[in-house]
């Protein structure tokens, strides 16, 4: 049975030669990087050169560069951070109605300091349109958030576009960045973003490696209290080997975006072509164009999400589904909803996506083993059942 | 996630379909939680002879279904009556915590068939407080603005 992985926005494999950076600094070379001693010293060499490699992916000074433990760090030391750091300024806070839990519930969590939560809402491509932050911000607005592509329907938002309206109001914009950034071209300064996250496992490094990246004289106020690692604004001894590894991981994402997006645009628009072609009532979600090169996302309708994820498991091929059930908290994506999808047809979610190591066959034999799953399922749906009889 | 029984029944449901002549027919769950069945039985000197289900949800929901059926078939009315969602999911082998009150909707259903049938006998229901552990089903019954925090008491 041939193994199809497409859930590379949950996680990637790491690259062979980011394994092969990173191994002298899991074992032998275990320095730690602020001590002052050779052993240090030659750890610090090398985490600051991996700074060097992350800032050049993002077009940003390597100064600017934060490491953290994870994505959901970064999220939460720029919303917490920034928001904290301008409290004298104001305490309200926007951020996209279709942001990660990672950025809305530590803004969520600010509302015990005073701080006011305003969501923006999108059409149903899952697109902000600038002119609703602009309308939105206020004299005592400090932060705006909005995410540069959605890791459940793909979409890919215009920063720019909002930055020039935060800009003018001089509010700090922060973007997540950790689904889009080793995946298309991200430079800070073209983006005229303050602030964004990213995370090494999303272009083929370790997980437990990321990174906020924040302009030259924006401040957040730090969110773990102990020494004074990365310049005072991260607690913690460095992640020497990680950090290493993430390096890498940007330099070659840097090296091969190009060839990496083609390949990738191919197979998604593959899949975004085949599914709607082999199946009916199948609705694609996100944008069709401005979207990530390998997310290829659908509410498939009658059936659900959990039930087609085991049967593709169970045929070699792993995805991702929103539907309350693959959910824990059993809730309906907010993703979808504020979309407008509608709760039922939410419940048939599926998210596809591709990564460097995925061929034209295994999308291929995806198409072919989603239609008989689909199939199945549905001779089994009460709901379908109603539609064909035309009750519904 | 889920035990090999589970995965049995889900892989391999038994007794799906629908029964075109069915005695009684009961429908439980609602599409916007991600769950919703509904069961078709023939009952024979007051036996159940034959049940079928069609189950729109999660792996556990089919697998409930496959498995109520399953215990169903051959039990008199009231002995169906005794089958819990507990029991269902004891002889599935467990049901994630998760999974427990939201899929676990198979009892319900062919409780309500099995009233569905009596009341087209004319006779009074057999499902009374004693199978009442927690799911309002009134509030689907009311056709309130559907929403998984009303139906399915999570």
């Amino acid at each position: 049975m041939p193994k199809v992985y497409l859930d590379h926005i949950s996680a990637n494999p790491v690259l062979p030669e980011v394994v092969q950076a990173m191994l002298p600094f899991v074992a032998e070379r275990y320095g730690n990087a602020s001590s002052l001693h050779s052993w240090g010293q030659a750890a610090r060499d090398c985490v600051e050169a991996a700074r060097s490699q992350v800032a050049a992916l993002i077009g940003a000074l390597p100064s600017e560069i934060i490491f953290t433990s994870s994505g959901t760090e970064a999220n939460n030391l720029a919303i917490k951070g920034l928001a904290l750091a301008n409290e004298k300024k104001g305490k309200h806070i926007l951020c996209s109605a279709i942001e990660h839990a990672s950025v809305l519930n530590p803004a969520r969590a600010l509302k015990k300091y005073g701080f006011e939560l305003e969501l923006i809402p999108v059409d149903r491509h899952g697109l902000v349109d600038p002119d609703e932050v602009k309308r939105r911000l206020r004299a005592d607005t400090v932060l705006v958030s909005v995410m540069q592509a959605n890791n459940e329907i793909g979409t890919i938002e215009p920063l720019a576009e909002i930055a020039a309206f935060t800009r003018e109001k001089g509010v700090v914009f922060h973007t997540d960045a950790v689904a889009s950034a080793g995946n298309i071209p991200v430079n800070v300064s073209k983006l005229g973003v303050d602030a964004l996250s990213l995370s090494a496992n999303q272009f083929y490094g370790p997980a437990g490696a990321a990174a906020l990246w924040l302009r030259r004289g924006v401040r957040a106020t730090p969110i773990l209290d102990g020494g004074f690692q990365e310049d005072n604004r991260r607690a913690g001894s460095e992640n020497v080997a990680g950090i290493i590894g993430m390096g890498k991981a940007a330099e070659l994402a840097a090296a091969r975006m190009s060839e990496r997006m083609s390949q990738l645009t191919a197979l998604r628009d593959r899949l975004l072509a085949g599914i709607p072609a082999r199946i009916e009532r199948v609705v694609a979600t996100g944008h069709p164009t401005l979207r990530l090169p390998g997310h290829a996302s659908f509410c498939i309708e009658f059936i659900e999400g959990e039930s087609m994820l085991l049967w593709l498991d169970a045929s070699g091929v792993a995805v991702s589904s929103v539907s309350a059930c693959t959910s824990r908290a059993l809730k309906t994506s907010h993703v979808l909803l504020a979309t407008g999808m509608e709760q039922a047809l939410a419940q048939g979610s599926v998210v596809f996506s591709l990564g460097v190591n995925n061929t034209v066959k295994d999308v291929d034999y995806v198409l072919e083993t989603l239609t008989g799953i689909v199939n199945n399922l549905r001779q089994m749906s009460p709901l379908y059942a109603k539609f064909i009889k035309g009750v519904s | 996630m889920y035990s090999d029984k589970v995965m049995d029944h889900f892989m391999h449901p038994r007794n799906v379909g629908e029964i075109a002549d069915a005695d009684g027919i009961g429908e439980m769950g609602n599409p916007v939680c991600g769950d919703m069945m509904t069961f078709y039985i023939k009952v024979e000197n007051n036996r159940l002879t034959d049940v079928k289900f069609k189950t729109f949800g999660c792996g556990a929901a089919i697998a409930v279904s496959s498995m109520t059926s399953e215990m169903a078939i051959g039990k008199t009315l009231e002995e169906a009556m005794l089958i819990t969602p507990q029991s269902v999911a004891d002889e599935l082998g467990g049901l994630p915590k998760v999974k427990f009150h939201c899929s676990n909707l198979g009892a319900d259903a062919l409780h309500q068939a099995i009233d569905d049938y009596r009341k087209k006998k004319g006779l009074p229901p057999l499902s009374s407080s004693e199978h009442d552990h927690g799911h309002d089903h009134d509030d689907e019954a009311e056709g309130e603005a559907p929403s998984c925090d009303a139906p399915c008491k999570v």
